[in-house]
This record gives C-alpha cells, structure tokens and sequence, in this order.
C-alpha cells in the first residue's frame, strides 16, 4: 500500500544532483539562437520596419518580421481543444503582429550564430511607428476616446456575461435588512517560474520538433498546428523535466515561433529562450480584477441577496480571455449560498498591458481577496465573529450548484476553520487585541475557499494511460499528464504501483512527454491531474492487473477470483500465500514457447464529474505603524483536498502556494506607466518576491475527508494553497489597526497613507 | 553571454592608472554585481573593461599610527563586517555593509564599487558620509585625497578623470572613536533590495551619557545623492536626551530634505520615513554610545 504514505519523490535524486534534463539541457549539438523585437510602443502599428543593416551583420542567419509572418491567427490558451466553433478560445494573433496591442509586444525576430549577435541585430532593426494612445486600466479601455484593440470586439470588451438566481431586487425589500457595500481590487502579478520559458525546434523527415518547457505538450502540438497552418500530425512536441509553470505555460507562447522559425533556415535547431523581462511583459500575468460587492444580510448574518460586479483587466491579448472572471464569479456563488438572491454581473476588458492568462488558482484569488474582505466588513459591522458569520452561510454537504450541477459529495471546511480557531487561539486572541495603542499592533484574521478540480463541465476532462510490462515483472508507467514540479510523476507511481499490487521500485515512470508516443492527455492544470488522470490510471491499472491475473491463471490454475497481487507477488486472496512473484508470470509470458504475450493495457478516461475542495488560512500580524511595516508572525493553512497521496508532497504544495500568496498580499505588483505603458518593474529586484527572511514559517494543516468521485478519494490541492492568505492577512491588518485595506498588494505606503487619513500617524 | 568587447586585467595601481590612461573608454570593473547587470541590460553592451579585482593592494583593512582607518575599495562586504578593525571600532559600517543584496552578492560586492556607482540607495555610502570618510584617488598625475561628499557629483556620476581610480577610502579617529552608530535600510524586503530610504546617526555623548555632544546623521535616497543633515545635526549640540529631543530631530530633518516623488515611492511617504527614521536610528545610536531612552 502506498496510498497516503510520504514516498521520496522519484524525481528527487535527479533533481538534486543536477542529472535531471530541463529543455535547456535536452540539445547537444550545434544550434542556432533566435531573439525576438519587442515593440516599444504599446499602442499602434508598425508602418515600417527595416532589417536591411541587422541582416548584414555577420552571424545574423535571419530575420523574420510581422510583414511576412504566415497570415494567420491562432488563440494561444491551453484549454482542451473545442470542436464547437462558439466554444472554441479566441485567435487574435499571429505569430508576430503589425498591430501592436502593448509595450513589449512581438514584432521581429532574429536568428544568429550566437546570443552576443543576435541582440546586436535587434538594435540595428529600424521600426516605423503609428502610435495610439495608450490605456492600462478598464475604465479607460471601455471609454469613447480608446482606440479599439481588436477588430471584433467593440469598447475593448472581450467579453461581458451576467446571471441572475432569485430576484435581487425584490430580495432587497425585505424589512430590516442591512446592506454592505465595498470595492475592492486585485493588481497584476507574475507566475515567477525560475525557469523562464524555453524551447528548441528543429526538423526532421519533413516534420517539426519542438522541446519546449511547457505544462502541455499536446495542447502545444494542436496550437502550433494551427499557428503555422499545418496538420497536428507534422509537429512533434517533446516536454522534458520543467522549472515551474504555474499556468504561465499552460499557454502556447514562442512555440509556434520557433517552429517557424526552424523552417526558415532549412531545419536547422533554433533555441529561443526568454530573459526575466520578457517573460514579465510578454507572456502571462494574473488579471487585476476590480469587484463592487453589495450584499444585504439579516441582523443575525444571515446572507439573504448578494451581487457582485467584476472587471477583469485582460490586457493586449485574449488569452484565456473570459474564463477567469467567468471563475471567479461561479467561485463567488460556490463558497457561500445566501438565501434569497444572487445576481452576477462580469467583464473582460481589453487594456494596453501585459496579457492576462492562467495562473495558479484561476481567478479565484483575486475573487476571494474580495468576497473574504467583504465578508470581514459585514461581521465588523453586524458586531458578529467573522468565523460565525462565515460558517452560517457557507457551502455545506450535499449543497448542488444550480448553474453547473456539481454536487458538494465531502466537506471538511468546518473542520479546517476549527483546526485553525483552535491552533490560533482565536477567542483569546481577538479579545486580547482589542483597543490597542501605541505605534506597534497585534492582529488576527483568516479567510475561507473552496475550489473546483479539473474543468468539468465547462470542458473536457479525457486522460489517457499506458502500462507496459518488463520482463521482470516491472512496468513502464506513461501519461500524457505532466510533472511541473508538484510531485505528479510520484503520486502516479504510487497509484499504479496501488492497484496493481507492486512495489513503487517497481513502477517506472516516464516523465518525459512526446506527443509522438505519450497517450493523450490536455496537461498540467486546474489542479486536475491526480484527480482525472488519476482515473484513467486506475482504469489502465486495474486493466493491467486483470492481464497478469489471466496469464497467472494460465500457469497456475488457480481462477482469477482467487488470486491477488500483493507487493509484486502474485498471492492465494484468502490466506495470502505467495503462489509466484510477478516477474515468474513476466518471463513465462515473455518467452513462452506455447503462448508468447507483451502485457499491456492503455486506456482513455473520459471524466464526468467534479469535487469542491476547501480550506482556511489564519494569520497573525504586527504592524508597525509609522513606517506602515507588516511583520507575518505566524501564518497557517489548513485544507480538506479529500485523501491525502503523499503528505509530505502535499505539505510541500501548500507551502509553494502560501510563499505566492505572501506576495500576492503584501508585495508583488506588476506596474506599467499610465502614460506610455511601459513596464516599470520588470526584474526580480523592482518586483518584490518574498525572500526567505520576509517569510514567516509556512504551517499547514489537512482534515482529510473521503471523496466518492476522486480515484482516490482526493480532490484539489495543486492550486487552492494559494488563494486565502491575503484576505487572510489583510483581515489580521484590520483587526491589529481597525483600518480596512481593500486593494491588494498591502504595501507599506498605502499603509502609512490610510494611517495618515485615519489619525493614525 | 556578455556583450563585452575587451577586458584588461590589472595587477597593480600602476598598472591600473596605465591600462585606464590607454583605454579612456573602458570602465572599471571591481566585482562586477553593478557593471556585469548593465552590460547585461545593454547600457554598457560592448563595452571595455579594465578589471581592478586581482590588485591585492586595494583590498583590506588596516589602522594607520594615527587611528586613521584605512579600507581597500577592492574589500568585499562580507570581508569587512568580518573584519576585526570594524568590528571594534566602527561596528556601524560592518552592519550597514552586511544589508546589501544577498549573501553571494557581499561576498563579490566591493564598497569601493560601492560608491564609486553613484548612486543614492548604496548602503555603504550615507554611513561613510557620516563618518567623514576620505577618499584616496590615483591617477597618472598622482594622488589626490578628498572629502567623500565631493566624490559624489550627482546621480551615478563621481570625480574620477581619465586614468583614475579610487584606492583608499580613509576614516579618521576623531571620527569614530566614543560615537555609538545606528543604520537603518528601510526597504520593501528584508533582503536581496534596495533602499527605499537609508538612514545613519552616529553620536557622541557628554560624560554623563544624558545629552549629546556631537551627531552626524546621513541619509540615502532622500535626495539625488547621499546627504549629511547639518541644521539637525547643529541643533541637537548639547541637547539632552528626551522625548524633546527626538521631536526637534524628526522636525528639523524635514527641513534639510527634499525627496522626489517616483513609482517606487511618493514624497510623502518618504519624508514620513525621514522622520520616523532619523528618530529611531539616534535612539538606538544613543543607546549604543552608552546611553539611555527614557521614554
């Protein structure tokens, strides 16, 4: 059994002793390297561009631009791929564009013999502006002076889409009812992978390879298809070992770039690799968000109506568009029912920054900031514990989501809240805190979520799995599912190893992904993959198991009912007798000279279910009240993600995601100058990461539940670690300053600023 | 892959004074945290360089006959707070050094580099201000020595004509010994940043320990340079140590300031830093000096 048990990550070694292959160690050879012009305007149109002096530099092999770039727009999101055209992600771009739609924008790219040469070329690159004024913010993309970005999408609005359940309006007319009313807003971060992305792509018998560090490598192969007009089939994507993703790369990037760039120069292999400041400004941010919440509530806390009203600032491109703010408003219904009425109202805006996509947790962050502070406000007005507030309207057991039909199957959040409660001493504390003076104050807050896993129904959920038998009775484990750093590669190979009856030695996982081998799978989002690839593994292995079982009846006659595998031995079910090992049954197999088989099964798994995960954050605070300073004194996570498949990888996953939300709180925001939209921070020192000395130590906690629809009886736990710790922390500020922060990140000016405003300085 | 055109290693002043005089156009590169990040950002791509790091001369610390403390600009950061001359006689400086960056940055990190960049943010500079340090230049003409705040001729600009170098950085008795010294790096992180405002008191007390005979106080990003605060430090000669005291510090600096607003930090902020700062770091100077806070 090696279900719930903290199994070394198989990967870990390899890691640590520097042998694994990233993408940027999978090329030996000769290559050339491409780099690409970024437009420095980040509103208008190339008039010209005139490479005629950067061609002539020795070195330079060639230069691509968006004058001659194949006329074709593609959409970039990694979403399993729609065959309903009104569902399918939106193509706005080509692989360079005249249109320039922000400032850093992909407008020319070099190839030379070297790095020192290539960036000499794109400074002898002369490019002709018409420039447009720019807008970084929603309210100036909707409004009648901005220029219209995309063709298709009048007012910058990529889109807008409104529900409503009850009747708000007349839910409001209930006698004694208070309201609340608050906005609230989000800034723009960055994934922050330390790997930046990367990819090789070079041909071969007429076809494209391309090694990219990307979270999707069959998603990657489709999008480079239609990016460069040719069939999937003619491209070959390989994804070896990855440095992080975190949604950025569940994005298709500079791949088809590269891929057209490599049949430029004859198949030659191109490397393209992105520095810090252009995968800050030209690949994927978190969307800001702004949120007008109004929610009217009985004096008891008792939610009776609540609306909320959202923009999502999509930047140049639609990436993923829509789905985001679409999540944060169906994550805003989720997490707490109100009885009456629930009226939603959310856009996506085109802006002159930096494009919005995936990023860990999906739009639910920036919501939960909002709907957690929010909440925060009520129980400060009503006078209520906001942990009471909380657990009188939140999701409970067997709660069915009208929208979506997702059925509430476990829940362990009560539990989380009172693991935290109790760990933080809360009733003393929020006593205890009450009515202080001086320049230095104490506080205490949290925050609740909950969480989806996987992506049904919205879109599909197929997972594919291969087992393959070795002549000693070990398998080879493939999945189109990735390793990104959160330990997949390990929980699969316990899982095989599971239900099949092995040893985990004995399951052999090949982590590299190649679209010309690897059974299909979309990749490594929405926290989906132990869950839903999870199945079509337990499918593919209970296949598997059943296999042996018949070639061991063969051998031994025993009938299959009777016989079990148990830690690689095939064994009587009753008494557990050992009756031969599997590698007995693999070499008769193998080299029988009456009945020769190769045992393998593979499998596809179509799922069709989804579960909420939860959990809490509590967080206790000193902050320094002239110099607007937060010290994080003790911050804590506790979640219910269903079974738990490797603790100390779960544990591991839920530090990562607090570290990011740490940031996302109190330090991270990626700025733009309102004028000329530039970036203004674009570097690992003007963008301030958290360090290891701003870094609190990171508790986390689990209430493990069973889930019915998981594999395993697990649900999400890759993303949810990053969503409560800001509401979280910015609740703890409230509660130490009595001053309510509702823009994110909490840095010390805007501190000292409201302390100012509040006659607290 | 640096875009660097030439580079020449000097092994000596000398040879240093002689490679700089050939080579007008070269910068001098010491250990590289400042120069390498601009030729990789391509303000100094393809660029020459002479290398000042393998001149054992320039690196170290000693204590001349007179008290004078001398500190090779070659010293790396880390070296100095190790430094046992630092430690007991201007612990200040080692802590102050001790808050650029990284780890891996103050050991390849020099403070002659330093200050040499500049720039107003560089946490060696305001303590060196406030402890009158002086500057030992070399150049074919000689040696020349000057006052620090007239090595810095505005932002990212300082007083080294072609064929120089720095190759002392001098603090003298007078200027160390019975003062108790106080940095504070105000910055967004608690490491791997720059300051958002740096602030130094060094102080003297009378015999007693309950009033102030002498206070230097330096500031960083308070304005386009590191800058000393002579009215503040005139008004608190002979002042007693008490809440009065540290309101006449935190008002009077406000007058010597002028902070620029900028995306990293408003005015505003910033002179509340200036104030809050400056009163914080006397204190725990005063304390250091061997006085008391009785408030």
């Amino acid at each position: 059994m090696s279900i719930g048990k903290s199994v070394k990550r198989v990967d870990g070694y390899e890691k640590v002793t520097g042998r694994a292959r990233y993408t940027d160690d999978f090329f030996e050879g000769k290559f050339l390297i491409a780099k690409v012009l970024h437009s420095t305007v980040a509103n208008g149109w190339v008039k010209s561009i005139d490479t005629s002096v950067a061609e002539k530099l020795p070195g330079v092999v060639k230069i691509a631009t968006c004058m001659d770039v194949p006329d074709i727009e593609f959409p970039t999101a990694g979403h399993p791929w729609s065959t309903d055209p009104n569902h399918q992600d939106v193509a706005d771009r080509k692989m360079l564009n005249r249109r320039v739609r922000l400032y850093g924008d992909d407008i020319a790219a070099v190839i030379a013999e070297d790095e020192v040469i290539a960036k000499r070329a794109l400074a002898l690159i002369k490019v002709e502006y018409e420039e447009y004024k720019p807008f970084v913010t929603v309210e100036e993309a909707m409004s009648d002076d901005a220029t219209q970005l995309h063709e298709a999408f009048p007012k910058n609005i990529l889109k807008h889409t409104a529900y409503e359940l009850g009747n708000f309006e007349e839910a409001c007319k209930e006698e004694g009812l208070k309201f609340f009313e608050g906005k609230y807003e989000t800034q723009t971060v960055q994934h922050c992978h330390i790997e930046n992305p990367i990819s090789y792509a070079y041909m071969e018998k007429g076809r494209i390879v391309v090694v990219s560090s990307t979270q999707i490598p069959h998603i990657c192969r489709r999008v480079i298809g239609q990016a460069l007009g040719l069939p999937w089939g003619k491209i070959r994507v390989i994804k070896p070992y990855i440095g992080g993703g975190f949604g950025n790369k569940q994005e298709v990037l500079y791949e088809p770039l590269n891929a057209y760039l490599t049949t430029l120069v004859g198949g030659r292999c191109v490397k393209l690799e992105l520095s810090r400041e252009e995968t800050f400004v030209s690949t994927r941010v978190r969307h800001a968000m702004t949120f007008y919440l109004k929610t009217a509530v009985r004096a008891d806390g008792r939610l009776v109506a609540r609306k909320i009203e959202g923009y999502s600032n999509q930047g140049g491109y639609a990436s993923h568009g829509h789905a985001l703010i679409a999540n944060s408003t169906n994550g805003f219904r989720h997490l707490y029912q109100e009885e009456k009425a629930l009226k939603s109202d959310v856009y996506t805006v085109f802006t002159n920054i930096s494009s919005g996509g995936a990023m860990r947790a999906y739009g639910i962050p920036q919501m939960i900031f909002a709907c957690e502070s929010h909440m925060e406000d009520i129980a400060n007005g009503l006078k209520i514990d906001p942990i009471e507030l909380r657990k009188k309207n939140m999701m409970k057991l067997g709660y069915i989501d009208p929208l979506s039909g997702i059925e509430c199957h476990s829940n362990g959040l009560a539990e989380c809240i009172e693991k935290g409660k109790v760990a933080f001493a809360w009733d003393e504390k929020r006593a205890a805190f009450v009515n202080q003076t001086g320049p230095i104050r104490k506080g205490i807050g949290m925050a609740i979520f909950s969480y989806k896993t996987g992506v049904y129904p919205v879109s599909l959920e197929t997972a594919a799995c291969r087992i393959v038998l070795n002549q000693d009775g070990s398998v080879q484990l493939q999945l189109g599912a990735t390793e990104i750093g959160q330990g997949a590669d390990t929980v699969f190979t316990q899982m095989a190893a599971e239900i099949i009856g092995l040893q985990v030695e004995d399951v052999h996982i090949i982590s590299t992904q190649d679209t010309d081998i690897t059974p299909f799978d979309t990749g490594a989002y929405a926290s989906r993959q132990s869950y839903v690839s999870g199945m079509a593994l337990r499918k593919t292995a209970e296949e598997f198991k059943g296999k042996i079982l018949a070639y061991a009846h063969e051998m031994y006659k025993h009938p299959i009912y009777m016989m079990d595998i148990v830690a690689g031995n095939i064994v009587k079910k009753e008494t557990g007798k050992i009756i031969a090992t599997v590698g007995n049954v693999a070499e008769e197999a193998f080299y029988s000279l009456t009945h020769s088989v190769h045992i393998t099964a593979e499998a596809t798994n179509q799922c069709k279910s989804n579960a909420f995960s939860f959990g809490a954050c509590f967080a206790e605070v000193e902050v320094d009240i002239p110099v607007g300073k937060v010290k994080v004194l003790r911050i804590m996570n506790i979640h219910d993600s269903g079974i738990i498949l490797n603790p100390q990888l779960a544990e591991a996953q839920v530090h990562g995601g607090m570290s990011m939300a740490l940031g996302f709180g109190l330090s991270e925001q990626l700025l733009f100058d309102s004028k000329t939209g530039k970036p203004l921070n674009d570097n690992f020192l003007d963008y301030k990461i958290p360090t290891m000395l701003d870094t609190p130590e990171l508790e986390a906690g689990f209430v493990e539940t069973f889930e019915v629809t998981g594999p395993f009886g697990n649900k999400s736990l890759g993303e949810p670690p990053t969503i409560p710790a800001a509401p979280a922390l910015r609740n703890a500020i409230f509660n130490a300053t009595g001053i309510a922060i509702n823009k994110s990140p909490i840095m010390p000016e805007q501190l000292v600023s409201k302390f100012k405003e509040n006659g607290l300085i | 892959m640096y875009d660097i055109k030439e580079i020449y290693e000097a092994m000596s002043v000398a040879q240093a004074v002689e490679l700089l005089s050939a080579h007008p156009e070269a910068k001098i590169i010491a250990g590289g945290s400042d120069v390498l990040i601009k030729i990789r950002e391509g303000k100094m791509a393809g660029c020459e360089l002479v290398s000042i790091f393998g001149i054992n001369e320039l690196k170290g610390i000693k204590i001349e006959a007179d008290g004078t403390i001398v500190i090779g600009p070659v010293t790396s950061f880390s070296s100095i707070t190790k430094d046992s001359i630092i430690q007991k006689f201007i612990p200040v400086l080692g802590a102050a050094v001790d808050q650029v960056g990284g780890p891996q940055i103050r050991n390849i990190g020099t403070i002659g580099g330093n200050i040499s960049n500049g720039v107003t943010s560089a946490d060696s500079a305001s303590t060196l201000f406030a402890l009158n340090a002086k500057l030992e230049i070399t150049g074919p003409s000689g040696t020349r020595k000057l006052p620090i705040q007239d090595y810095y001729q505005g932002p990212g600009k300082v007083d080294l004509k072609t064929g120089e170098l720095l190759t002392a950085i001098r603090i003298e008795q007078s200027n160390y010994e019975g003062f108790g010294g106080h940095y504070i790096k105000y910055a967004m992180r608690n490491a791997m940043d720059i300051a958002t405002l740096a602030c130094v008191a060094t102080v003297k007390l009378n015999a007693s320990k309950n009033a102030i005979e002498e206070m230097h106080l330096a500031l960083g990003v308070a304005g386009p340079i590191p800058m000393r605060c002579p009215i503040t430090e005139e008004a608190v000669k002979g002042k007693k140590i008490d809440a009065a005291l540290f309101d006449l510090v935190g008002k009077t600096v406000l007058t010597e300031v002028n902070p620029r607003t900028s995306w990293r930090a408003s005015k505003e902020f910033r002179l509340q830093l200036v104030e809050e700062l400056s009163k914080r770091a006397l204190k725990q100077a005063i304390i250091f000096a061997g006085g008391a806070l009785h408030d």
